[in-house]
């Protein structure tokens, strides 16, 4: 019985095993990049970048139909120009990030519309707007697997340098010159993860597999390893939850995972160890010392 | 002796605005320099150019050949995010970036290191709490901690005695003196008069521009203090270019 709701669809169907390898690979490379956006407080850049990189794909559809070489290309090329204009902006003038990158992404997706409007056919284009990881060929399985491998070499060799950033910035300016760079590749990975996400979960999902269990991590752990691996772990837990109960119920598998994640949430923010409601209301008789 | 930092006509500040005018100066190798001066007489200014985060409106910095790694740099208003979860051990450890830099290994000597710096600033037991739990003495006890591994050969502490007790700003001065014997140059920006006159055997007394410059006991007269005081804080949006520059010679 259990075995039959929890099991059996991956064991029978191949296209839940391509969708169970994809989330998990997404969870992987995703999760990490989430806990770092919470924590450099841009988890709404992270949002933006969404919508930087819509108008990008949307071009390479249009130019090569439903190719996704071509749309990934497309997006990879929209969001690091708005990452990177909008990271120059903000470290050669006054002007915060998340001022000059509201400014990038908007243009961007005036540019987009622009470019679909000329063209006339949108209706294709609710595929990347919603996604479908139920529809998982090899080579997309093969581009996000890789992608998550790329990520997560880049982000070990920049571990360090965007960890002293994000907590003494000026410390960082004095030893070294490493802060500028490491914040631009760091950029270009939340870029290629939005892109990565997009063909599971349609762009505006995408965000959600980073930020939702970056959210959760923070109220179980205190330190930032602890909260990259719960991060991790509860980014795959919703994936394979929701593509349990998309299989059982119908719902949209894309939405599926992100409720999924949106209820690991908001348990933790009442059950969990590190500041949650629960134990603020009962925080236990208070300490000696 | 061959200085160690050269001020040749230095003028510092924002947006054109000086905030350091025309400074000239020289440091030795392993000097005990105090700054001195008002609230606004660009002593944090100052320290910014010589490490480097500031760039001159005119003029030049030279720091005898020193690495940006070879200085270390306590600013005073702190830009640290409190509530970012790293250990105070993480924390320290991270001013060994100049031998671990970006990949190296935490081996035992470096761990050894670490566990010294924290028993020299006295945060024996601290080492698994996250930062954003500490006092602001602890908080500046630990950064004195990773000022102390950055083993740097110059140490520039922009007012580190503020708002700190008695006690551990005696336990912090002592490592002060303790720099100064192993021969590295430090500056520092202070208010407390007594405590320059008592430890700092040289002192530059800054107001915009350099009020005296020399042996404590020649710079701390009344009359300099009372000179120093009576520089004006405020910018003039109307002010027009500096002419010293264009002048041939200038009068000191």
């Amino acid at each position: 019985m259990i075995y039959d709701a929890l099991i059996a669809p991956f064991t029978e169907f191949e296209f839940m095993r391509r969708a169970l390898a994809a989330v998990i690979a997404l969870s992987l490379g995703g999760a990490p990049i989430g806990v770092f956006l919470m924590l450099r407080r841009m988890s709404l850049v992270g949002d933006a970048m969404a919508h930087a990189i819509l108008p990008g794909a949307a071009i390479g559809f249009l130019l090569s139909g439903l190719n996704l070489f071509a749309m990934t290309t497309g997006g990879l090329i929209a969001g690091f120009t708005v990452a990177i204009l909008a990271g120059m902006v903000s470290r050669s003038t006054g002007l915060k990030e998340d001022a000059s990158l509201a400014t990038f992404y908007l243009v961007s997706l005036a540019l987009g519309v622009t470019i679909v409007s000329i063209r006339g056919t949108n209706i294709d284009l609710l595929h990347v707007l919603f996604g479908n990881i139920l529809a998982m060929d090899d080579p997309t399985l093969l581009v996000i697997a890789s992608n998550a491998t790329i990520t997560l070499l880049v982000l070990a060799v920049i571990y360090r340098p965007l960890v002293i950033e994000s907590v003494d910035p000026i410390f960082l300016r004095t030893v070294s010159r490493a802060g500028a760079p490491s914040h631009l590749a760091f950029l270009a990975l939340v870029v290629i993860n939005l892109v990565n996400g997009f063909q599971a979960l349609g762009t505006l999902l995408a965000v959600g597999l980073m930020i939702l269990p970056a959210g959760i991590a923070r109220f179980w752990s205190r330190d930032i390893t602890g909260m990259i691996c719960i991060a991790v772990l509860s980014a795959i837990l919703s994936g394979y939850a929701g593509l349990v109960l998309s299989f059982e119920t119908k719902v949209p598998s894309g939405p599926a995972i992100i409720l999924t994640a949106a209820a690991l949430y908001v348990g933790s923010v009442f059950f969990g160890s590190v500041g949650g409601l629960f134990r603020q209301m009962f925080p236990g008789r208070h300490l000696e010392a | 002796m061959i200085a160690q930092i050269k001020f040749s006509d230095v003028t510092l500040g924002y947006d054109r605005h000086p905030a350091v005018h025309h400074l000239d100066g020289e440091v030795a190798p392993g000097a005990l320099l105090a700054v001195i001066g008002p609230n606004g007489a660009g002593k944090s200014t100052l320290f910014r150019g010589l490490v480097g985060i500031l760039k001159p409106l005119a003029g030049s910095i030279a720091t005898g050949g020193l690495d940006v790694r070879d200085i270390a740099y306590l600013p005073q208003t702190v830009d640290i995010d409190r509530s970012f979860p790293i250990s105070v051990y993480d924390f320290v450890g991270t001013g060994l970036w100049r031998t671990t830099g970006f990949f190296g290994g935490m081996g035992k000597g470096a761990r050894e290191k670490i566990a010294h710096a924290l028993s020299v600033v006295g945060l024996n037991g601290f080492e698994n709490r996250p930062i954003g739990t500490l006092s602001g003495g602890q908080m500046q006890r630990m950064l004195f901690a990773r000022v102390l591994l950055q083993d740097a050969r110059l140490i520039v502490l922009d007012e580190p005695f503020n708002a700190i007790d008695a006690r551990t700003s005696a336990d912090l001065l002592d490592l002060v003196k303790h720099w100064h014997a192993e021969k590295r140059t430090v500056l520092a920006a202070l208010h407390d008069m007594e405590l320059v006159r008592a430890n700092f055997p040289e002192t530059l007394l800054l107001a915009r521009g350099p009020v005296a410059w020399g042996a404590t006991a020649e710079v701390l007269t009344a009359e300099n203090l009372l000179e120093a005081r009576r520089m004006c804080e405020a910018f003039d949006d109307s002010a027009s270019a500096c002419a010293v520059d264009d002048l041939p010679s200038r009068a000191a």
